[in-house]
């Protein structure tokens, strides 16, 4: 808290009174700096982990058929804080045209949810508010700004690894 | 602008009258003789908001349960960049605290200044000096590793021996039985819950008790006119926090505060040690033994207490100057030279740890180092031709990742499970699983942990015959009886420096024979091959002393 110098004596009263006030306000600037500095640091910069860009393992891809998503559990490893965790995580893999496997992260882009794909209606479709996304993940109506997110991949002997996963930015609009 | 924050300031003054409260706050009188010897009770309140701020920093990231706690305070401290400066404030500010409660305390005391009216302000003192005790003693557990573990079962045994409230203190401490996960829970619940807001209570009583009854003035002070708190006092409290503060700060950043092993109750190797501030605590209890044991456990530091609550009424003279009051500077000189000689006592009867060379063993430079177990690990690293698909620090170009890079950065327990499932823990690994069983997979796990890029060479350089030995060592369960580079137990005769005592005949002829050779020994006899007996025995000759 600042406050100012009360009513003024004599000259000599207030120089060394105004030097009083002026230090005990540094000090504790200083003090406060010094202890809110480490602690945004320690709050805000991302953990010292090194960066692995691991491939895992999705599924076997002989089974898709083309054009048809279909819904691919299988487990990651995600570092949570202080440990490694192996956790159950799903991707709507599709073939699409020629031999091409996009395969798109299991949230809508909007808020989140678990979107699932309605065969009738060929779309996939998010049930919270009703974002509705084509086979190629593009936003065909709903509240979702963008399309789905897909996930790097690789095809190895058939299987389909899967790695980081990435926003799908709108091609030429 | 001015003009804006003083509409602001005023307004809110109206409504609530913080301003004033302030102003009357800093505008207290206090008498002429004040001055820097009454800046250690700022000092004291500084620090303990300095405690609570790092303290609920640190609370962000720290998981309270045994192990974990361990792995999130490791966490804290490699992984997030300012996490060693905030526990180091956090541990450096709880000595200094302790330090600067008792200079507080002893200025109150050589000065008189607890006297008549103000003996509640000194006794709401006397139980802050304590609360401060309890934070150091239920803090000092947290961090999980061996000196938490070990000393805190030194601490709830010393409750447990009280008359008449032992077994309930133990109870209520959680320690009955063994220092575990109620313990802990107990620790923290006492040190983030209950301790932070009855003290924080406790210093708004003994402040609104110093307003009350003003600042103690000192002989003479009568005749003087009074002075004003603001801004000259307030200079010099500031003047002297901001040094504390400069003190704090350097030690934090500059004295490592370490991180032992994880807590090993089996680890009977280790010698535990409070922190400092209780060693002459311990030192006393040492002087007393048997049956008086009570004496210095409960008795004497009970009675200590029991002084310092009744300072006040024993001392009811009238105010003298400070360097008159002989009597009170004896005392305070007493205590002092007690204090300091008992503390002195117990760090110089601390054993050196078992090993007299220092070696550090959780970082091994040679393969000398290693624990029989590890040592076993680079056995089964051989057998199961690890090297052939994984680079061991020397670079290269292999498909399986370099093992002195990753493997010290997980756990035992993961590598076992990677061991058993490559594929589950990393997966799209090729890595075929290892076909051992798990003591065999500890071991392998155990030597892993302690490749670095630095030792990775001298470690595989471990010569043929000591692997073996120590393989053997292993399947025979030597540990179980016997201590290798500090791990193992305590039966049998520790076996670093068995060179220096024994020949290689006398120690083939014990195995074979040990009750000839040694009567009353509880060893069994080992009937080894001529080569096993040869490995064993190089692998013992080899041993640091």
């Amino acid at each position: 808290m600042v406050f100012r110098t009360a009513e003024p004596e004599s000259p000599q009263l207030t120089t060394r009174r105004s030097f009083y006030v002026r230090a005990i306000n540094a000090m504790w600037a200083a003090i406060t700096a010094a202890l809110a500095a480490p602690a945004l640091i320690y709050l805000l910069l991302p953990p010292k982990l090194r960066k692995e860009s691991e491939w895992v393992e999705a599924g076997d891809i002989s089974k898709l058929q083309p054009n048809v998503p279909t819904e691919l559990v299988f487990r990651k490893n995600r570092i949570d804080g202080w440990r490694v965790i192996s956790e159950k995580t799903t991707t709507w893999a599709v073939k699409l045209g020629g031999n091409e496997v996009v395969a798109f992260g299991p949230q809508c882009t909007h808020l989140g949810c678990a979107y699932h794909w309605e065969a009738e209606k060929s779309q996939f479709i998010c049930p919270c508010h009703t974002s509705i996304f084509s086979i190629d993940g593009k936003v065909v109506s709903g509240p979702a700004p963008r399309p789905l997110d897909r996930f790097e991949t690789k095809i190895e002997n058939n299987k389909l690894l899967l790695g980081a996963l990435h926003e799908t930015v709108e091609p030429g609009e | 602008m001015n003009r804006l924050v003083k509409t602001v300031s005023d307004w809110l003054d109206r409504r609530t009258g913080i301003e004033t409260a302030v102003r009357n706050f800093l505008y207290e009188d206090i008498p002429a003789s004040s001055g820097w010897h009454q800046v250690f009770g700022s000092i004291a309140v500084f620090l303990f908001m300095v405690q609570a701020f790092t303290g609920a920093l640190l609370a962000f990231n720290y998981a309270p349960t045994p192990g974990d706690s361990y792995n999130s305070l490791r966490y804290i401290l490699t992984e997030l960049t300012g996490g060693r400066l905030i526990r180091g404030l956090h541990h450096w500010g709880a000595s200094m605290m302790i330090v600067v409660v008792f200079l507080h305390m002893l200025q109150v005391f050589l000065y008189g200044a607890y006297k008549k009216p103000r003996e509640a302000t000194w006794m709401v003192g006397v139980v802050l000096l304590l609360l401060t005790l309890a934070y150091g003693l239920t803090g000092y557990l947290l961090p999980w590793d061996n000196r938490a573990y070990w000393g805190t079962v030194v601490a709830t045994q010393i409750a447990a021996k009280a008359p008449l409230l032992g077994p309930y203190l133990s109870r209520l401490l959680g320690g009955e039985g063994a220092v575990g996960v109620v313990t802990f829970a107990r620790f923290f619940g006492l040190h983030v819950l209950l301790l932070p807001p009855a003290t924080t209570l406790l210093i708004v009583l003994h402040v609104y008790l110093v307003r009350k009854h003003g600042v103690a003035p000192g002989p003479g002070d009568e005749a003087r006119p009074m002075k004003k708190f603001y801004p000259e006092q307030v200079f010099k409290d500031t003047v002297a926090i901001f040094v504390a503060f400069v003190i704090l700060f350097v030690l934090a950043l500059v004295a490592r505060v370490p991180l032992e092993r994880l807590a090993d109750p089996t680890d009977t190797s280790y010698i535990p040690r409070p922190d400092w501030y209780f060693l002459f605590l311990f030192q006393i209890l040492r002087l007393f033994e048997g049956p008086l044991e009570i004496i210095g456990s409960v008795v004497l530091p009970g009675l200590a207490v029991l002084a310092l609550f009744l300072v006040p009424f024993v001392d009811r003279g009238r105010m003298v100057r400070v360097t008159k009051r002989t009597f009170a500077w004896s005392v305070a000189g007493l205590a002092a030279v007690g204090w300091a000689g008992l503390t002195l006592a117990a760090v110089a009867t601390t054993p050196a740890p078992a090993n007299p060379v220092e070696i550090d063993f959780s970082e091994p430079t040679d393969w000398m180092q290693l624990s029989p177990q590890e040592m076993a690990g680079i056995g089964y690293f051989r057998r199961e031709n690890c090297a052939a698909c994984h680079t061991v620090g020397e670079g290269g170009n292999k498909i399986g990742p370099d093992l002195t890079t990753r493997s010290i950065r997980k756990s035992g327990a993961w590598l076992i499970e990677h061991f058993k499932r490559p594929a589950a823990m990393v997966p799209g690994s090729s890595m075929p699983p290892i076909q051992l069983s798990d003591a065999q997979l500890n071991s392998l796990a155990a030597f892993l942990l302690k490749l670095t890029p630095r030792n990775a060479s001298a470690l595989q350089n471990a010569p043929d015959f000591a692997v073996e030995g120590a393989l053997l060592y292993q399947q025979n369960n030597c540990g179980a009886c016997h201590m290798v580079n500090g791990v193992g137990m305590k039966v049998g005769p520790p076996l670093n420096g068995l060179a220096k005592r024994r020949t290689a005949q006398w120690v083939e002829r014990h195995f074979r024979e040990p009750q000839v050779m040694s009567p009353r020994t509880i060893m069994p006899a080992y009937r080894f091959s001529q080569p096993e007996m040869q490995n064993m025995i190089g692998y013992l000759f080899a041993l640091p002393e």
